[in-house]
């Protein structure tokens, strides 16, 4: 059975319009889970669409069937097991399947003979340069977002590895793309093999671009780096569809290039840091031998559990800030337990959330979802930093450069101008640390040491399992 | 090294230095605490409960012989003070500029003299500021002595016998201890405004829930050096008391807490304004022991005057023995406690600290006050330099947009000038597809950031029609990639899907 191409045509306009509509969706909490299913039902009549079409033969549907299956419950099964907490992995890992099948789709398309016979002249041209294009954003989009998951699973340590001289390398890089890609174009018409060693080559420069621009990216900068890739996997997508002059393929690698494109911006806008060099990489180096080591700051006092819970319950107003380390403690389900409890009690319980917390753009908010804290007391960071002023306690998770007064005060220091929850401002502000080491950004926080401020040391979810107890 | 803490003998002078629950944890910094016996008697601790936590009890003579530091609230008498000798440290309050003579008798003693009340007022020593924490007291007792001889409530009432309007209070000066009648009469149900000089202290006044009462003049900054008053030009003056006798008619209460540090305090309720006054009304003039802030007050009693009663109280902390004690000797606390780094009971005066520099006024036979000035204000003034390097940037950056704009144009009609028409097709609807990406993906909410991410992903796995369509080939290679490409981007789709689902379901009201 074959379907004429008006059908196909509809069928991929109809998929575009639900794909728009899913990301339409969700731009609030009640529409997003109709719009996830525009999305899937988008994706089945594109994907029904095409296979009953002409270009799929029907002896072909065996294998395309298993293909399927197999994928399809790996993936399945991916998504079922999955932590929340390991959500960036997740989607990093599941990014770099994007730009391997762009490069596999790149690869299988040069090979075909049929090419030459569908292009002449300059249309060749055009279209060995998306060929060219698909396959080298593919190829970084894979080696980078194998790279990100590494590091955000703990696999490959989070400091950015800065080679000597790597800007120069990264440009000596593009530069011999450009090259191979002019000697590409030059050799392709031959036929037969012809270009395939450069368009290898280049393969293997865009694998080694992608592993290095990623290394370089310091733990801080994670949000950026996967939304960067997201990105990335949409342009990768769009240069596809050009080359196989698929107008559903373009218009969802567009969608998805842009938003991930706008997702950067807001993570940079978020830490006060230009695109590029956060790209540059190098930033964060760890170690806080940079800025205000060694000065004095002042002393910090400790609190117990169980005056936390005191203070706690005696106020009115709370804000809960959350940081990476509340996900690395698993402590959130702790937290709504708290939550509930103070709520009970009168208490006015609101979560502050800044935009680049977690490895993730919107990471804590899914967490503290799958800890089923109702997402209406979840903020953020705009929507209530003016509030501090009235808040009696803050209780900081796990967060550090978030909450750093010196990026206010201190101009011209690595986070200066990043825009910061002010919790000082605040009657009493309670950090949870395990130690007093820096943040990412390798800054000390005067926040500590603020009269105003109490530490409680120790794992995020045992002592917040013992103030639990304490109220 | 052994510390004692002789009982206060200035008439009427409740308070103590130290009390059980400090005592305790001075014994921890490796201390040995000596009280005069009775000498908490007066704020409600008896000898028993400094015995109990360890302190030993003794008689006067033994405290000023044996002890390596004297702790005392009021600085010492001139008897007192010679009963010091050299290497003895005292602690209290001095108060170096009025006493000129007790400075000089400590120093010719060689005491090491520490005055509580010379601690910088800069962030790191809050918790040993006990100026600070007097004053709250102050403020706070400065309310009940108000309401105690007022004739009224403080909160507004209907009542079956009738409705009772609120009593207005008016607090000039809004310091600590302005801040804290302010709060004090606010949770009694007043209506309470307040003014000061310092237009950076109206938020703080805002915030404990009174009215600021702004002046109508134009911009004169009172603050001076390290967050306190200055004195203000003669026509700010002229405006501000014009306000004064306005409000006098109209109030039933006020609570002055106006000082100069330095100066007597300045004279802000005239005869002619208290006459004006209500029957009934109170003034309570915090100000009274530098010479008051109204021109009636008798520092040290209540006057009456024209139906108007005039609190003059100096000793207002004092008369909250328990509390003030408790404040005082926390702060010594905390002093001590940056005295002794290593935590083993000694002492060390260390001249290179801001903190113990600026409270230090003698050492060694020598006189060290004044000591260099404190440095710091409130923030505001920082706020300039930050805002400067910002503008300028953006001037820079005009030209750049436009730059890119006209190399993106030239670009895309150079390509226009090659490219055949089916590809200016796809670019076209490319190019708009960007744009309503960028439209739609504005809207998502910061929250659903992570969901965003992986339904992109899941649809940016349609790459796998490009897959779908080469599946077909007669080539068995690409038959094979086509096949294996479609089985990861699958993973992709239902993955990217699936788990999207999960993160929905779990945003709930």
């Amino acid at each position: 059975m074959t379907t004429n191409t008006g059908i196909i045509a509809m069928s991929y306009i109809l998929a575009t319009i639900l794909f728009i509509l899913a990301l339409g969706g969700l731009s609030n909490q009640e529409t997003a889970r109709r719009g996830n299913w525009y999305g899937i039902i988008g994706m089945i009549i594109a994907l029904v669409a095409t296979i009953l079409g002409p270009r799929v033969n029907a002896d072909s549907y065996g294998y395309l069937l298993v293909a399927l299956l197999v994928g399809g419950s790996i993936g399945l099964l991916a998504a079922r097991r999955v932590q929340m907490t390991q959500m960036p992995e997740l989607v990093a890992i599941l990014h770099s399947l994007v730009g391997a099948a762009a490069v596999a789709v790149g690869f299988a398309n040069f090979m075909d003979p049929g090419r030459l016979q569908h292009f002449a002249g300059v249309d060749l041209t055009i279209h060995d340069v998306e060929t060219y294009l698909g396959i080298l954003i593919g190829a970084v989009t894979f080696s980078g977002s194998v790279i990100a998951f590494g590091k955000l699973s703990g696999r490959i340590g989070g400091k950015p590895l800065t080679l000597p001289a790597r800007h120069w390398l990264n440009l000596a890089l593009l530069i011999a793309v450009i090259w191979f890609g002019y000697v590409f174009v030059q050799q392709s018409p031959m036929g037969g093999d012809a270009g395939m060693t450069p368009l290898i080559i280049m393969t293997v420069i865009s694998l080694l671009f992608g592993i290095h621009m990623v290394m370089a990216i310091g733990g801080a900068d994670m949000p950026v780096v996967v939304s960067m890739l997201n990105s990335y996997s949409g342009w990768a997508a769009a240069a596809t569809g050009f080359m196989l002059e698929n107008d559903l393929l373009i218009v969802t690698g567009a969608l998805v290039g842009s938003s991930g494109a706008i997702l950067s911006y807001i993570m940079c806008r978020a830490m006060n840091r230009k695109f590029l060099s956060v790209i540059a990489g190098g930033f964060g180096t760890g170690g806080g031998t940079a800025a205000a080591g060694g000065e004095d700051q002042g002393e910090v006092v400790p609190i117990s559990p169980e005056e936390t819970a005191e203070l706690l319950s005696d106020a009115k107003e709370v804000m809960i800030i959350p940081g990476y380390g509340m996900a690395v403690a698993q402590a959130q389900h702790i937290v709504h337990e708290i939550t509930q409890a103070l709520r009970a009690k009168g208490v006015n319980v609101r979560f502050g959330i800044h935009p680049v917390a977690g490895r993730m753009p919107g990471h804590m908010n899914v967490l503290l979802a799958e800890a089923k804290v109702p997402y209406d007391i979840v903020f953020e960071m705009d929507e209530i930093n003016d509030d501090f002023p009235d808040i009696d306690v803050s209780v900081i998770i796990g967060a550090n450069d978030i909450v750093n007064p010196s990026a206010l005060t201190d101009p011209e220091g690595p986070i200066g101008g990043m825009p910061v929850l002010e919790c000082w401002k605040g009657k009493t502000s309670i950090v949870l640390k395990r130690s007093m080491a820096t943040g990412y950004a390798g800054v000390q926080n005067p926040l500590f040491f603020l009269d105003n401020t109490r530490m409680l040391f120790g794992d995020a979810k045992d002592t917040l399992e013992k103030v639990f107890k304490a109220l | 090294m052994r510390i004692g803490v002789p009982r206060e003998l200035f008439a009427d002078e409740k308070r103590v230095a130290t009390t059980p629950e400090v005592s305790a944890q001075l014994m921890k910094l490796g201390f040995d605490v000596a009280v005069e016996s009775n000498a908490g008697a007066a704020a409600n601790f008896s000898d028993a409960s400094y015995e109990a936590v360890g302190c030993s009890i003794a008689t006067a003579e033994e405290i000023w012989r044996d002890s390596d530091i004297v702790m005392k609230v009021r600085g010492p008498s001139p008897e007192e003070a010679e009963l010091l000798k050299s290497g003895q440290a005292l602690i209290s309050f001095l108060w170096p500029a009025q006493n000129p003579e007790l400075l000089k008798q400590l120093t010719e003693k060689g005491v090491t003299a520490i005055a509580m009340d010379s601690i910088p007022r800069i962030s790191r020593a809050q918790k040993m500021d006990a100026l600070s924490s007097m004053a709250n007291i102050a403020g706070y007792r400065a309310v009940v002595e108000a309401a105690q001889n007022f004739g009224r409530f403080f909160t507004g009432q209907i009542t079956a016998a009738g409705k009772v309007p609120p009593a207005k209070v008016l607090v000039i000066g809004a310091g600590v201890a302005g801040l804290a009648a302010i709060g004090a009469a606010q949770s009694m149900g007043a209506i309470v405004r307040s003014f000061d000089t310092r237009p950076e202290v109206k938020e703080q006044i805002e915030s404990m829930g009174a009215e600021f009462l702004m002046l109508d003049f134009a911009d004169e900054d009172g603050s001076g050096e390290g967050g306190y008053a200055k004195v203000m030009s003669d026509e700010f003056i002229k405006a501000e008391m014009a306000l004064f006798a306005e409000q006098a008619r109209d109030v039933d209460i006020i609570i002055t807490t106006a000082l100069i540090p330095g100066k007597p305090a300045p004279r802000l309720i005239t005869k002619e304004m208290v006459e004006s006054m209500k029957d009934g009304s109170v003034i309570v003039d915090l100000a009274a022991e530098q010479g008051g802030n109204c021109e009636l007050t008798v520092p040290g009693e209540i006057a009456k005057h024209n139906g108007v009663t005039l609190i003059g109280y100096t000793d207002l902390p004092s008369r909250l023995a328990t509390q003030s004690s408790q404040l005082y000797g926390t702060n010594l606390r905390h002093l001590l406690t940056d005295l002794t780094p290593e935590k083993d009971g000694k002492i060390v005066v260390n001249m290179e600290d801001e903190v113990i520099r600026g409270a230090t006024v003698c050492l060694d036979g020598k006189t060290t006050w004044p000591p260099p000035a404190p440095k710091l204000s409130a923030a505001p003034k920082k706020a300039k330099p930050v805002a400067a390097p910002v503008a300028k940037e953006k001037k820079k950056s005009v030209w750049g947009p436009i730059i890119g704009m006209v190399i993106a144009g030239l670009a895309l009609l150079g390509l226009g000038s090659v490219a055949p028409p089916s590809f200016m097709a796809h670019f076209t609807v490319f190019v708009l597809a960007c744009f309503v990406g960028y439209m739609v993906i504005w809207n998502v909410t910061a929250a659903l950031h992570t969901p965003l991410m992986s339904v992109t992903n899941a649809i940016s796995s349609i790459i796998i029609i490009g897959a779908l369509l080469q599946v077909s080939s007669d080539s068995e290679t690409i038959k094979w990639i086509a096949v294996a490409t479609t089985a990861v981007a699958c993973i992709n789709i239902v993955g990217g899907f699936a788990v999207t689902r999960r993160m929905l379901e779990m945003f709930r009201k």
